[in-house]
């Protein structure tokens, strides 16, 4: 494909589309700690963020980030951080107070094989279940993946749109073959993306109620310093941000929390299929496996083997309604993951058809292959 | 006295919210809330601009109760989050609220980093020797052979001295008061507020309620006037022996430099930066090189 007048035809890695998807979104805030294979975001953003009038600050880990992050979105900022296993171990504590302070914020998590130092410069998909459960309590959160650089860079978009408009953090799943693939993309001209910002109250301050419900679910947010003096807590709090124990104000707020999400399910579940209209057998993944995937469909549909591909770009809130779909419509279903088996469990969950379900994992810190998943589409 | 105590009253106390407050009666952590805003109301600073961040602990709850900007962050956090809030709006007076167990235990990191880093915040650090919330364990700053609900038999580490903990750090302005001397303590946090730089106030505060009581260090007014007994004016203490000292502090002004403040340096990184694109920009425009990136 040729880049047509304003946009931009370039050849980049994953890490650094991700930079340049953060800088289109309007993220003008970054805090970070060293991690392979993360640090080239860290790194480029420290180039990039002053000359848009940006900070870029290393922070002194993972948990500092993660707090610098919140304060700076706090104060009405576009904020990000970017880590990898250990330290996406160390962001959960102020995950959680980001969750329950309902505060915008990005965080890109590569991943690399684990558990604790596991294999630091090898690809793996460890991290699933724990970027959907990994704070602590019941939480509402988004969790997103890319398989491509040109999705680093237009998943990055969606990450902080969804991130402003639903007021949760978002979690951006890479892998350490896509941040460190060098692919050509187009990016297109800012001035065709689609930019979300918060709502900003337009209440006088005296009327103001900081976590009030409305008809999105999602309450108008003030940021620090403009006037709308308020009270921010990781404890339960009531409307005006004050801390509560009554049953039925804890009950309200949780259940708002949870239910912004609910609302926002169509919007914030994508999926892409490939080859699906008359598939018999399908592929499901994300991720860098995806493109494995992908080519593995490719080469069955020329042997003659009605084969297609889901892509889970959105992994939780889980797209039960497209996985239900090709659950049905197929007799049966290869999951390849680079784990133990993460989101095939949540496949199993929707798999009410009971269709045969055929996981296909690999924990040696190689990516999966096309002809590992050809062989299953052969063999069914 | 009474009308300005009553202006302070009305002024910043957040009345909507429901009171009473969480603090034990004589808890020290109120003097400290009183002297803070008795040195905002008198550094005249508008109330929009400021933004008063805490940790956990019972010295955390005190931004609840009043009328700024107010975050109440995870526990030993709080610099974390204020580090990001002033970078993004370093117009604002942002000051942390902590604990002892908060700022030096579990927060202990982010509090040497954010003295070495040299922001333009201001950290009150409220000493009360002990975990005053989760019922009186032993913190950083518990006294050796001190009781605690986890050293029945006399606590065996050895303490931190917080405020000299942060001079070495590198904090631009370090000084400690008491709650028994809570004039001092407001012209402390005053100076504290208007020093450009990591500025840290450590003051010595009394959880009668938690340590004092397992270290018959009696009740409430016992234990402040022991505050007044035991604390050595700065100046005083250079010409004390050590043996002069035992089981004493020192309150006062502990340290005052000058150095560069990075919330400012930070300014500078942009221009530089800035400074740099456009001469590779002029430099590739001269030589006819298409910029392929910006
Ligand atoms: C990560 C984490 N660990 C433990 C706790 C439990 N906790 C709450 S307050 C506190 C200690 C508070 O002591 P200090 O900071 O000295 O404040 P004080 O209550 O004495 O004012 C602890 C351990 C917590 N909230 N979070
Ligand atoms: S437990 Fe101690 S520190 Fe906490 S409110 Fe009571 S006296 Fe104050
Ligand atoms: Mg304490």
């Amino acid at each position: 494909m040729e880049a047509s007048e304003g946009q931009k035809k370039i050849l980049l890695q994953g890490n650094e589309a991700i930079v340049h998807g953060a800088l289109a979104a309007g993220c003008r805030f970054f805090a970070g700690y060293p991690i392979t294979p993360a640090s080239e975001i860290s790194e480029i953003l420290s180039v990039k963020l002053p000359l848009v009038g940006g900070t870029f600050i290393q922070m002194e880990d993972e948990i500092a980030s993660m707090g610098a992050i919140i304060g700076a979105s706090l104060a009405g900022v576009k904020s990000m951080t970017a880590t990898s296993g250990p330290g996406f171990s160390l962001i959960q504590e102020n995950l959680g107070y980001a969750c329950i302070t309902e505060v915008p914020c990005v965080i890109v998590n590569v991943m690399r094989g684990g558990p604790s130092t596991g294999l630091p410069t090898n690809v793996a998909q460890g991290d699933v279940l724990m970027a959907r459960w990994g704070t602590h309590g019941d939480h509402p959160i988004i969790v997103l993946s890319v398989s491509s650089v040109s999705e680093c860079f237009s998943v990055t978009i969606k990450a902080f749109n969804l991130s402003e408009k639903f007021r949760v953090p978002v979690i951006i799943l890479s892998d350490e073959v896509v941040a460190h693939t060098r692919e050509s993309v187009i990016l297109p001209n800012q001035n065709e993306i689609q930019v979300f910002d918060r709502i900003t109250p337009s209440v006088p301050p005296e009327w103001y109620k900081p976590y009030a419900e409305n008809n999105r679910g999602v309450p108008d947010m003030a940021a620090v310093g403009d006037g709308y003096r308020h009270h921010v807590t990781g404890l339960v709090h009531d409307e005006r941000g004050f801390p509560t124990q009554q049953p039925k104000e804890v009950e309200q707020f949780l259940n708002r929390l949870h239910n912004k999400i609910t609302k926002g399910f169509s919007e914030i579940v994508m999926t892409k299929s490939f080859e699906m209209e008359d598939a018999e057998v399908c592929v499901i993944a994300y991720g860098s496996v995806a493109r494995s995937a992908m080519r593995a469909v490719k080469d069955a549909r020329m042997q003659g083997i009605k084969a297609g591909m889901v892509q889970l770009v959105t992994l939780f809130p889980f797209p039960r309604k497209v996985v239900d779909s090709a659950l049905r419509q197929c007799k049966a279903v290869i999951i390849p993951e680079m784990n133990m088996g993460q989101i095939s469990r949540e496949i199993h969950r929707v798999n009410q058809a009971g269709t045969r379900i055929i996981k296909h994992n690999r924990i040696d810190g190689h990516l999966i292959t096309p002809s590992e998943i050809l062989k299953h589409l052969i063999s069914v | 006295m009474l009308e300005r105590a009553e202006i302070i009253r009305q002024e910043y106390l957040r009345h909507d919210k429901k009171f009473p407050h969480v603090w034990c009666p004589g808890c020290g952590n109120g003097i400290v809330m009183n002297a803070l805003l008795r040195a905002i109301h008198h550094l005249e600073l508008p109330k929009d601009n400021i933004v008063l961040a805490s940790g956990i602990g019972c010295s955390g709850r005190l931004p609840t109760y009043v009328d700024f900007n107010t975050i109440h962050t995870t526990h030993g956090r709080a610099l974390t989050f204020a580090t990001g809030v002033k970078l993004a709006k370093p117009q604002l007076s942002v000051i942390a609220v902590m604990g002892d167990g908060d700022a030096t235990a579990i927060g202990g990191n982010h509090f040497i980093h954010a003295a070495r880093r040299n922001l333009n915040i201001t950290a009150i650090i409220i000493n009360n020797n002990t975990y005053g919330m989760t019922g009186g364990q032993y913190s950083p700053t518990t006294p050796y052979g001190s009781k605690s609900t986890t050293s029945v038999y006399g606590h065996v580490e050895h303490a931190f001295n917080i405020a000299e903990l942060a001079v070495v750090a590198g904090a631009s302005f370090v000084a400690r008061g008491t709650v028994y001397h809570a004039n001092h303590l407001n012209t402390m946090i005053q100076q504290a507020i208007v020093k450009k730089g990591f500025s840290v106030v450590e003051v010595i505060s009394n959880c009668h309620v938690q340590h004092g009581r397992r270290n018959k260090l009696g009740n409430a007014v016992q234990m402040i006037n022991s505050f007044k007994e035991n604390a050595v004016p700065v100046g005083k203490a250079e010409g004390m022996t050590a043996a002069d000292m035992q089981g004493k502090f020192t309150i006062g002004v502990l340290c005052d430099v000058e150095k560069p403040v990075s919330t400012e340096e930070y300014d500078r990184v942009r221009q530089a930066a800035q400074t740099e694109a456009s001469r590779i920009a002029e430099e590739k425009a001269k030589n006819g090189v298409k910029r392929y990136e910006e």
